[in-house]
């Protein structure tokens, strides 16, 4: 039960193949593996800290004002996520830019702060933070992957054709993300689907 | 001459959505019939407009005053928060089919980084008042066209005959970046 909290954000659970949740941060700054992988980690901070907290005093907010509560939790930790990296990772800071105030509104944070740590334990909920936070960094490295190797012949910086390898440039400007990430939500929708059959449901 | 090129390469260069990756989310939320996304874009237009507005003299007026820059980012969406809450009030109290046409997406705006998005860009480029305004209108603009645009694309796609597994999402994203392909085309035409 306890794993499950941790293991359902990653697959079956996805936030961005799945739910489509956080699309900004998913489609903007995944030109490149890595910074798929500092999007995706900052955000798990976040996540981590909005969601222990929620926790933590989901009992003291009245129902009517939780949302605004919420948001305020969310963005006291995002401002310390974005001091942070502007002072520790300076460069990675500058590619990620806008969007790392932007966390604030991704609904992945805010969804999970409502939809789960809300009703329960800390525990539960700092494993699902986790598990949600992983399962996005995930898809933001698969599909920041996709379009370096498309758009750039390299993956992490190495360079994997050699010179004679052309790349299209079009995959790390915006068009390609739109296009990577449909064909990726075509083959999770695919690999999802055979899971279901072999289990021998309909 | 410099604002009409701040507007023509907010509305289509730097298009919000389709260049920017801004609004996202109700770019395809509520995409599916013409009709929404034109009350969609409407919406988002207004609270842009004046939540661009209240943030840039709360940035200048405020923060820069006191030295309190790092607190931008949980002023300005608690700004944006009461300000969609406040439209929603005025707007149900004194114009009923107004409200009936707007009023299911105000609470959704709040989370629609568009919103944030612009207010921050217009911090960060050093925009003057006119030219703020001059950029959050064309930027709306440009929102609304793109919405527009690819709700016309997916009433149609509706009625085709899609391979099965492209249903739904996948096909929806891929359109995008069609249409993301097209508006490429007016790259250069804003130095």
């Amino acid at each position: 039960m306890r794993l499950k909290a941790f293991t359902s954000g990653i697959f079956g659970n996805n936030p961005v193949m799945k739910q489509v949740l956080g699309l900004c941060p998913a489609l903007a700054v995944t030109t490149s593996a890595i910074n798929g992988i500092a999007m995706g980690l900052a955000t798990t901070a976040v996540l981590i800290g909005s969601n222990t907290v929620v926790s933590l005093v989901k009992n003291l907010i009245p129902a009517k004002v939780r949302i605004p509560a919420y948001i305020v939790i969310i963005a006291s930790f995002v401002t310390v996520v974005d001091l942070v990296m502007n002072a520790y990772v300076h460069d990675l800071h500058k590619v990620l830019g806008l969007f790392i105030p932007l966390i604030v509104v991704n609904c992945v944070v805010l969804g999970r702060a409502e939809s789960f740590a809300s009703k329960n334990g800390l525990l539960d909920s700092i494993l699902d933070a986790l598990g949600t936070g992983f399962g996005f960094t995930l898809a933001l490295m698969i599909l920041g992957g996709v379009r370096e190797i498309m758009g750039n012949g390299s993956v992490f910086g190495f360079d994997l054709f050699g010179p004679s390898f052309e790349p299209s440039i079009v995959m790390i400007l915006p068009p390609g993300a739109f296009i990577a990430l449909g064909f990726l939500m075509m083959g999770y929708k695919y690999v999802e689907e055979h899971k279901r059959v072999k289990r021998g449901g309909e | 001459m410099d604002l009409i090129l701040l507007f023509v390469g907010a509305v289509l260069v730097n298009n919000l959505v389709l260049a920017r990756f801004l609004g996202i989310c109700p770019f395809f939320g509520v995409s599916k019939k013409v009709e929404t996304a034109i009350g969609m874009s409407l919406a988002v237009t207004f609270v842009m407009a004046v939540a661009s507005i209240i943030t840039w003299i709360v940035q200048y007026a405020v923060l820069e005053k006191f030295g309190l820059q790092y607190l931008q980012t949980i002023v300005f969406i608690l700004v944006i928060a009461s300000l969609v809450q406040f439209v929603e009030m005025v707007i149900e109290k004194t114009s009923p089919d107004l409200y009936q046409s707007l009023g299911i997406f105000l609470p959704l705006i709040t989370t629609n980084c568009a919103i944030l998005g612009a207010a921050i860009i217009n911090i960060q480029s050093g925009f003057s008042f006119v030219e703020m305004l001059v950029f959050t209108i064309g930027s709306a603009l440009g929102f609304g066209l793109a919405l527009v645009l690819f709700a016309g694309i997916r009433e149609r796609i509706e009625l085709s005959d899609i391979p099965y597994y492209f249903r739904g999402m996948p096909i929806a994203f891929i359109t995008a970046g069609i249409l993301a392909l097209a508006f490429m085309g007016f790259s250069g035409l804003v130095k």
